[in-house]
C-alpha cells in the first residue's frame, strides 16, 4: 500500500492544492489534526492558523482561515474561506496587523470587537509563522 | 444630392465606429476567457461544499436546534429582499434591459410586498434610483476583480437583515451564463437558505455537533452562492458585448458598403453631366 493520500486543498477563488502527500497538519477549530494515509472519516470546521503538509519528504505550508475539512482514508479536502502560500504573504503588513490587533485587545473588553480583534490576531500571527 | 465631400465624410465616421466596435470584441473576448477561467477555477469549491452541507444535513437531520438556526426560519413574505446584479458598463447589448424587466416583472408579480432591492452593478442601481424604489443597498466596481470578500460583504448584510427580520426572504436575480450566445435571467431563492437534500454518503466522525458545524457552515453558503452567481454574471456580461459588438462591426460593414455604392454612384452621375456639358458645348460650336 501506497503511503499517500489526495489532499485538496480549495478556496471560494480556486483549487491551491491537489497532491499525493504523506502527511497533513491541520489547524481545525478544536486544535491540531495530524492526518495520515487510511485516517477515518471525519468532519470538522477549520479554524484559522497554518496548515503544513509533506510532499516527497518535503514540508509545505498555507497560511488558512476558517472553513470545513473533510478527511476520508484517501483523501482529505480542504474547503478554506482564505488561504494563502507563503510567497503571497506579505510579511511587513502581517507584522503591523498583528502589532494593532495586540493594541486593540489591550484595551478592549470582552465584546463584539474583541472577537474580531482576536481573529486578526490570530490570522496575523498564522500568516508569519508560515512566512517564516 | 449630398456632396461628394459630405458622403466621404460620413464613410470615414463610420469606419472609424467600426474601428472602436471591433476593439470592444476583442477586448470583451478575452475578458470573457479569463471570467470563464475563474468560473471553471470555483468550481471545485462550490460542488464540494454543497456535497459536505448535504452530508452535514443528513446527520444533523431530526435536531430541533436546526431547524431554529435564524438562515433557516422560514416566514411569511411580506419584506422581499432582492440582489439584483447588473453590469456597472453599457453597450452589451440586452443584458442589462433583460435584467431591469425581470426585475420589474419580479416586483409586479408579487403585489403588496416591499421589494427592497441591492444593487450590485451601475446599470441597475441608476435605473431604480431614477424610479423611487427603495435601495437597501449599492455595490459599484466588483466585477472586474470578482473577489470573494466583495461577495462575503453582500452575504453577511442579506444574512444580517434576514436574521433581524427586516427581511423575509432573500433573492437573487442575475444572468447565468449559459453558452456565448445565450444568457438565461436567473431567480434564486438564497434565505432562508435552501439546503441541499440530505444523503448520508458516510459515517463520519464529527469533531463538533453536526448541528453546531451546520450552524458555521450556512453563511458561507450564502456567500458562496453569491459568488457563484457574480462569476456567472460577470462571464455573461462579457460575452453580451461581444455579441453585441460583433453585430455591431457587422452593421457598420454594411452602412459602408451601401455608402460607398452610392459614393460611387452620385461620382459617376456627376463624371456624366460634365462630359454631356462638354459635348454638347462643342456641338454648339460647329
Amino acid at each position: 500500500m501506497a503511503a499517500t493520500f489526495e489532499l485538496e486543498i480549495a478556496t471560494p477563488e480556486r483549487l491551491l492544492v491537489k497532491e499525493l502527500v504523506t502527511e497533513a497538519q491541520l489547524p481545525a477549530a478544536g486544535g491540531e489534526i495530524g492526518v495520515l494515509p487510511g485516517h477515518a472519516p471525519l468532519l470538522s470546521e477549520l479554524g484559522i492558523g497554518a496548515l503544513s503538509y509533506v510532499v516527497n519528504g518535503e514540508r509545505h505550508r498555507l497560511a488558512v482561515a476558517g472553513g470545513v475539512i473533510e478527511v476520508q482514508a484517501e483523501t482529505c479536502r480542504v474547503l478554506a474561506m482564505a488561504a494563502e502560500k507563503p510567497s503571497e504573504i506579505d510579511s511587513a503588513r502581517a507584522q503591523a496587523a498583528e502589532k494593532r490587533a495586540m493594541e486593540r485587545l489591550a484595551t478592549m473588553k470582552e465584546n463584539l470587537d474583541y472577537a474580531r480583534a482576536l481573529n486578526a490576531l490570530n490570522r496575523a500571527q498564522a500568516r508569519l509563522k508560515v512566512a517564516q | 444630392m449630398p456632396s461628394l465631400i459630405d458622403l466621404r465624410r460620413r464613410i470615414r465616421s463610420v469606419k472609424n465606429t467600426q474601428q472602436i466596435t471591433k476593439a470592444m470584441k476583442m477586448v470583451a473576448a478575452a475578458k470573457l476567457r479569463r471570467a470563464q477561467e475563474r468560473v471553471i477555477a470555483a468550481r471545485p469549491f462550490s460542488s464540494s461544499y454543497e456535497k459536505l452541507l448535504s452530508d452535514v444535513v443528513a446527520a444533523a437531520s431530526g435536531d430541533e436546534r436546526v431547524a431554529s438556526h435564524p438562515l433557516l426560519a422560514v416566514r411569511e413574505e411580506q419584506r422581499i429582499q432582492l440582489i439584483l446584479l447588473t453590469s456597472d458598463r453599457g453597450l452589451a447589448g440586452a443584458f442589462n434591459s433583460n435584467l431591469i424587466k425581470g426585475a420589474q416583472s419580479f416586483i409586479k408579480d408579487k403585489p403588496g410586498v416591499e421589494v427592497q432591492i441591492e444593487a450590485v452593478g451601475r446599470k441597475g442601481r441608476d435605473f431604480f434610483r431614477r424610479r423611487d424604489q427603495p435601495i437597501s443597498g449599492e455595490h459599484t466596481g466588483i466585477f472586474d476583480k470578482s473577489l470573494f470578500a466583495d461577495a462575503d460583504g453582500i452575504a453577511k448584510k442579506a444574512a444580517g437583515r434576514y436574521a433581524n427580520s427586516d427581511a423575509d426572504a432573500v433573492y437573487i436575480l442575475y444572468n447565468e451564463f449559459k453558452s456565448v450566445m445565450s444568457q438565461r435571467l436567473t431567480v434564486k431563492k438564497i434565505l432562508p437558505v435552501p439546503v441541499p437534500e440530505g444523503r448520508k454518503t458516510m459515517d463520519y466522525i464529527f469533531e463538533q455537533p453536526p448541528d453546531q458545524l451546520l450552524g458555521r457552515l450556512l453563511p458561507n453558503y450564502v456567500a458562496i452562492m453569491i459568488y457563484a452567481a457574480i462569476l456567472e454574471s460577470a462571464a455573461a456580461e462579457h460575452a453580451a458585448r461581444m455579441v453585441a459588438m460583433e453585430s455591431a462591426s457587422t452593421n457598420a460593414g454594411k452602412v459602408i458598403e451601401q455608402l460607398t455604392l452610392f459614393l460611387n454612384r452620385v461620382r459617376q452621375a456627376s463624371i456624366t453631366r460634365e462630359i454631356i456639358e462638354v459635348v454638347s458645348g462643342a456641338a454648339a460650336l460647329e
